[in-house]
């Protein structure tokens, strides 16, 4: 960089700033991750290192009830959404520039805008007249909810996929004889797969970690991973939870990392 | 079989745009080509030849108008059913297929043997030379290797007309030259019709059989380059291909009277008395002695030299501006100053009239 003009790194209290951002993002989760593996059962108080609270919680059936259904629902709605967001891209990016195109994105990018405890209350009492009409109770309340907030959240990746993709491509493809499924087949699909695996993480993620949506919409005995988190921490602060935060943030860096890895550019 | 029609337009038109702002991007125009010809479509940009060529493709629909390949209509016929196949301007090579792949891949579209298209697609990567390089990704290729393979994958499945869009104009000097042998030896190799669209006239010479000029939406005017070169038909192709000078003369009896007052000879069949534009290019400009006969005399206002040639700027009496371009002889040339008073003559049958 040159030395001169505007320089923000050169600005009176950018350093102590930064530093002091990084800390409050980093060091609370520094402490969870560290005191996960403590012998002891205080906070604070280090009685050297076990692994007792990962034990413990892998025993839990109550742990392992939930873990489950988060996996199954994250799972489900992390394809549906990815199918439906894929649709949407195409559908988006793959033609002309159409009136009210501007519209059409932020209805699509609409959970992400409208505050969630406003979609949570909403889906509540949707949820609960379709239940008095159909009497169903099961978990395809929380697929459908899932399903239907993570779509921006795979539609954002898949979208700048394709814009970055030369429409030029499949003309050349149609005109070399492929039909509208085959240019879709043999070169929209593969060279669109990194931003659709990308997309179908980055919703997994959202949808394992949700808590508000999820705690409107649950019946009895339909805790996440979560939401039984947040029901156990209630009651008394469990080292448990510590370990189980700890897992979940494993997971959660690894899918975020494979992301980045799909998304950035090669060369 | 060389004269037999490969690809029609009838009265394409082309519109963009609603109301006020319809713009027309192909006016009216009629062409043929013929089979197994080099044909070129040349003009700046934004006169209609890719427009043209993306009806053919079948890539646009003519808001009016006919499109026909051998003699069959294909004017709304999609892209993948016309055995029409397209070199375009950025090449448009497939990123996740290797260079065999690519060329293969018009074959396999349209479902044939395995074998087959892999054969086909040995054979087209040795017809420009790229054998070894079958199995790399395109991204390893530099720019002229990529583009023989968007030639290669265009050709693979044996269309009957290949249009090429300015595929010359991302590459450098040197070879864009190469380029325009190599492309000039597989049309003559393959017997393929080529449509060929470009802005640059010395390509348009050069490689064609055939060049049809465009502007504005219209075809001015289809011959061989020679014809375009020594004819043109009005002030837009004598300007646009090659260099030329204008000059304002009357039809006299025994030849044309220039605005500068001096009479030179004229092409024969003009009716006496009509005022015209005529044209004359500038190798055809020669230094005389001033007492020959129907010699023009001017005053040099330039020089600028070439190295072959040097451009001899000058004006007439009446202030029109000529350009002769001079060889440049073993000796040198007998040096010519600013201001001074020369004579010229126009080789005999060299003066062109315009026919607007």
């Amino acid at each position: 960089m040159a030395n001169r003009g505007f320089d923000t790194a050169k600005l009176p209290g950018f350093t102590p700033t930064a530093i002091f951002v990084f800390v409050a993002l980093y060091l609370p989760i520094f402490m969870l991750v560290f005191y996960s593996f403590n012998a002891g059962k205080a906070v604070g108080i280090w009685e050297g290192f076990s692994l007792q609270w990962y034990g413990k919680a892998w025993a839990n059936d109550h742990v392992k009830d939930a873990t489950l259904r988060s996996i199954v629902i994250a799972s489900v709605a992390a394809v549906v959404s990815t199918i439906v967001a894929t649709m949407a891209a195409l559908g988006t990016t793959r033609r002309k520039e159409f009136k009210g195109q501007t519209f059409i994105y932020m209805m699509i990018n609409q959970p992400l805008m409208v505050p969630e405890i406003v979609t949570a209350v909403a889906l509540l009492i949707f949820f609960a007249w379709i239940k008095v009409a159909t009497g169903y109770q099961g978990l395809g309340y929380l697929i459908v909810a899932h399903s239907a907030f993570c779509i921006p959240f795979a539609y954002l990746p898949i979208r700048a996929r394709l814009e970055g993709m030369d429409l030029t491509l499949e003309t050349a493809a149609t005109d070399l004889y492929g039909s509208p499924w085959q240019v879709f087949r043999y070169l929209t699909f593969p060279l669109l797969l990194p931003g659709i695996i990308a997309g179908m993480m980055l919703a997994f993620v959202t949808s394992l970690d949700d808590v508000v949506i999820t705690l409107f919409v649950k019946s009895a005995g339909q805790d996440t991973l979560p939401t039984y988190m947040l029901g156990q921490i209630r009651r008394s602060i469990s080292t448990e939870i510590y370990a189980i935060s700890t897992v979940l943030l494993g997971l959660t860096v690894a899918l975020l990392t494979a992301f980045f890895l799909l998304t950035r550019k090669k060369e | 079989m060389s004269q037999a029609i490969a690809v029609e337009a009838r009265n394409a038109v082309k519109a963009f745009g609603q109301g006020d702002a319809v713009v027309r991007a192909l006016d009216d125009v009629s062409v043929e080509i013929r089979q197994g010809e080099f044909f070129t479509l040349l003009g700046p940009s934004g006169c209609g030849k890719t427009t043209l060529l993306r009806l053919i493709a079948g890539f646009e629909m003519p808001t009016s108008g006919t499109i026909l390949l051998e003699g069959a209509d294909i004017t709304y016929l999609p892209p993948n059913k016309r055995p029409v196949n397209t070199v375009f301007q950025s090449y448009a090579l497939f990123p996740h297929l290797t260079v065999a792949e690519n060329v293969g891949f018009g074959l396999q579209m349209q479902g044939r043997p395995q074998a087959e298209v892999k054969e086909t697609a040995a054979r087209m990567l040795a017809l420009v030379k790229l054998e070894q390089m079958a199995n790399r990704k395109t991204s390893q290729l530099s720019g002229g290797q990529q583009q023989r393979v968007a030639l290669a994958r265009a050709l693979a499945p044996k269309p009957k007309v290949l249009l090429l869009d300015e595929p010359l104009s991302a590459l450098d000097l040197k070879l864009r030259k190469e380029m325009q042998i190599e492309l000039k030896r597989l049309q003559t190799e393959t017997g393929i019709t080529f449509i060929f669209v470009t802005h640059d006239q010395e390509e348009a010479l050069t490689m064609s059989d055939r060049i049809g000029v465009m502007s504005a939406g219209k075809l001015q005017q289809v011959g061989p380059p020679k014809d375009i070169y020594t004819r043109p038909v009005n002030r837009f192709v004598a300007s646009f291909i090659g260099d030329t000078n204008f000059l304002q003369a009357t039809v006299e009896a025994d030849g044309l009277r220039l605005s500068s007052g001096e009479l030179i000879e004229a092409p024969a069949g003009l009716a006496q008395g009509r005022k015209v534009t005529a044209i004359v290019r500038p190798e055809q400009v020669r230094l005389v002695n001033s007492a020959e006969l129907g010699a023009v005399t001017a005053t040099v206002q330039n020089m600028v030299y070439f190295g072959t040639d040097t451009h001899c700027y000058m004006t007439l009496a009446d202030g029109t501006e000529v350009m002769a371009r001079l060889q440049t002889t073993a000796t040198g040339d007998a040096d010519l100053t600013q201001g001074q008073n020369v004579a010229l003559r126009f080789a005999p049958g060299s003066v062109q009239v315009l026919e607007d």
